[in-house]
């Protein structure tokens, strides 16, 4: 089976055929040394502006805020805080116990935030996915004007995210054409279920054709002779679709969900503008945001706890529900059997 | 349901004759009526959220609520609004903000990942899965766990408001991205023509920019705009950085002023994405082939 980048690709290349890699050789001795200062100018990139700041954010979480000390009246550098900037989030433990933070400080967000962040995931990511497979499979059908409709999904995609919010911030105004075409008076930016639900319907909007795209190029690699065997063989179109075009299309679909799923976890832009934070709308990322301006050692420990969160959820879907990036999208060294 | 129906007209839609070619069988009426209604729903998913900004942007203020699906009481009062700098708006120079940085953020960007992608694509070595493994952990990093450390490291060599502080960290956010599109160009392209150049004598800095680069053209350029769309799309790190001076379009956007404070600016609001936002429908317009290449290719969500 090709990949997804295979298809894109050969697409690209315009039917230039592709070198078979298992004969392809190496014209270069010595390419490690050649390969490693070719790729340096990009890793000290990446070390600089996030390897590096992650080692500081990590250690500034362990480290008290500088302040006036009570006993001496001196200002004192911060020094090592143990887990207290930890507790603070995960305990909600402003200094005397578990949950003394008073409700609305930033300290008792944590777990209201982490709720309302993966609330945004799950339902986002899959009607994305659910609308995105749709898409895909009107747009893998063979008809005129298929330009205009590449153009048009395109559209959502090419709109930056600030000036989506804006869009949608309008369109779900108290005046706006959201409430004229359903006919209610909701208050989509106040409280209750209303402002989620206009942050998952704005995500959903911006990001579902993009969705389609990765599983489009994810369906076009399926050979139409397998249907036509199954066809032969008596499989009705469920069967088709659950036992070839599914399991096939899933390394595409992996991709594509875990790549949703991330961005939906560190999602700040659209709900800072849209909602800006009303009705318990205010994820993670905002959180960090907002606490930066409070303490740099507790914005630390949220940030490292984000992070925590991201990663581990990407472990997740890599180890165990098989969505295998690298290989993928390694330069076609092997591909899947 | 909908899934199911629409599979199986696919393939009766569809024969494939004895060379292999396919062919669309031209009778199957209800399935091709339900395909160009899915495509006009598709059509309208996409469009009409937009259309209706560019419609919002053409109403007089007091009409702003108006739900006519055209503009009524037309002005280019908006425009104007929108780049007038009265009520502390800085619109204009935002956009020049985005212009540069964007463009200094894509040559960069291109550039460094050019040489990582030709190493990945071309070159046999080891460690060609943990580089790969590093680029991609970047690519889903938080920029949020950014914000702390570089506002601080910013703040103490005197960076925070300047052009550096927006540049140095966009360009290792579109790294990913360009490092996984070009890898993936560079894999499809002929690369006997370099071993040709070669055997007539070339270096291998010479071959690469005599005969691969003019080859990788297209790639590269489909790359550029993939990496122009981040960059132009950022929002989170210059909120932060960033100040009056170096403002892109997106913070700028987020932080109209109206004529009075808690008065939003619907109208000059939407006239100004609507001018953010041309630009790159036009380019999505004409490049529309390649930019749906160059995202199924790298597959990094900008």
């Amino acid at each position: 089976m090709s990949t997804t980048s295979g298809v894109a690709t050969g697409e690209f290349a315009q039917g230039k055929p592709p070198l078979n890699p298992g004969k392809r050789k190496s014209l270069h001795d010595g390419s490690g040394r050649k390969a490693a200062i070719l790729i340096a100018p990009t890793i000290v990139l990446l070390a600089i502006v996030i390897l590096y700041p992650v080692v500081s954010a990590v250690s500034q979480s362990f480290t008290k805020d500088a302040g006036l000390d009570p006993n001496t009246g001196l200002f004192v550098q911060g020094g090592f805080a143990g887990v207290q900037n930890y507790k603070l989030w995960l305990l909600q433990d402003c200094g005397s116990g578990a949950f003394s933070c008073p409700p609305g400080t930033l300290g008792s967000q944590f777990w209201t935030a982490t709720g309302v962040t993966f609330l945004f995931t799950v339902v986002a990511v899959s009607l994305e996915t659910v609308l995105g497979f749709t898409f895909a499979l009107v747009m893998h059908r063979k008809f005129k004007g298929r330009a205009i409709l590449r153009a048009s999904v395109l559209v959502p995609w090419a709109i930056p995210t600030a000036v989506t919010a804006k869009l949608w911030y309008f369109i779900f105004a108290y005046d706006g054409i959201a409430n004229k075409i359903l006919g209610t008076d909701i208050l989509w930016t106040g409280d209750g279920w209303a402002p989620k639900a206009a942050i998952i319907i704005a995500d959903t909007w911006k990001t579902a054709p993009f969705m389609a795209l990765l599983i489009l190029a994810g369906l076009q690699v399926i050979d139409e002779s397998v249907y036509e065997a199954a066809k032969m063989d008596g499989a009705t179109a469920w069967q088709r679709f659950k036992h070839i075009t599914l399991p096939l299309v899933k390394p595409a679909l992996m991709v594509a969900v875990l790549f949703r799923t991330l961005d939906t976890l560190r999602m700040y832009d659209l709900p800072k503008i849209l909602t800006g934070g009303a009705g318990d709308t205010s994820t993670l990322s905002m959180l960090v945001v907002d606490q930066v301006r409070t303490g740099f050692n507790a914005a630390s420990a949220l940030s490292t706890l984000t992070f925590l969160i991201v990663f581990a959820v990407a472990f997740i879907f890599i180890k165990f529900l098989g969505a295998n990036v690298t290989e993928q999208r390694a330069p076609k060294t092997k591909k899947a059997a | 349901m909908a899934t199911t129906s629409r599979s199986t007209s696919t393939h009766r839609g569809h024969t494939v004759t004895a060379s292999g070619v396919e062919v669309v069988q031209r009778r199957n009426v209800p399935a091709a009526v339900l395909t160009y209604v899915g495509v006009v729903l598709i059509c309208l998913w996409g469009l009409l959220p937009f259309y209706w900004m560019i419609v919002t942007s053409f109403r007089d203020v007091g009409f702003t609520f108006d739900t006519t699906p055209w503009p009524t009481h037309v002005t280019l009062e908006n425009y104007a609004t929108a780049f007038s700098t009265d009520r502390g708006n800085h619109f204009g120079r935002a956009l020049l903000n985005s212009v540069l940085i964007g463009a200094v953020t894509t040559v960069v960007g291109l550039v460094v990942g050019v040489f990582t992608a030709y190493a990945l694509a071309r070159l046999e070595f080891k460690g060609k899965f943990y580089v790969l493994g590093i680029i991609l952990g970047a690519s889903m990093f938080p920029g949020v766990a950014l914000v702390t450390p570089l506002f601080q490291l910013f703040t103490n060599i005197g960076w925070i408001n300047t052009y550096q502080a927006l540049i140095i960290p966009n360009i290792s956010f579109i790294l990913p991205l360009t490092v996984y599109t070009l890898t993936a160009f560079f894999t499809e392209m002929p690369w006997e023509l370099e071993e040709s150049a070669r055997m007539d004598g070339c270096t291998p800095g010479q071959a690469f920019v005599k005969v691969i680069l003019p080859l990788a053209a297209p790639g590269i350029f489909t790359t550029a705009i993939l990496a122009f769309t981040a960059a132009w799309n950022e929002f989170l790190l210059a909120s932060q950085l960033g100040g009056d001076k170096v403002q892109p379009v997106t913070v700028a956007i987020a932080s109209f002023a109206g004529a009075q404070p808690h008065q939003e600016p619907y109208t000059a609001v939407m006239a100004a994405g609507t001018i953010v936002t041309v630009p790159l429908i036009i380019m999505v317009l004409v490049f529309q082939r390649r930019i749906v290449s160059g995202l199924t290719a790298g597959g990094v969500k900008s």
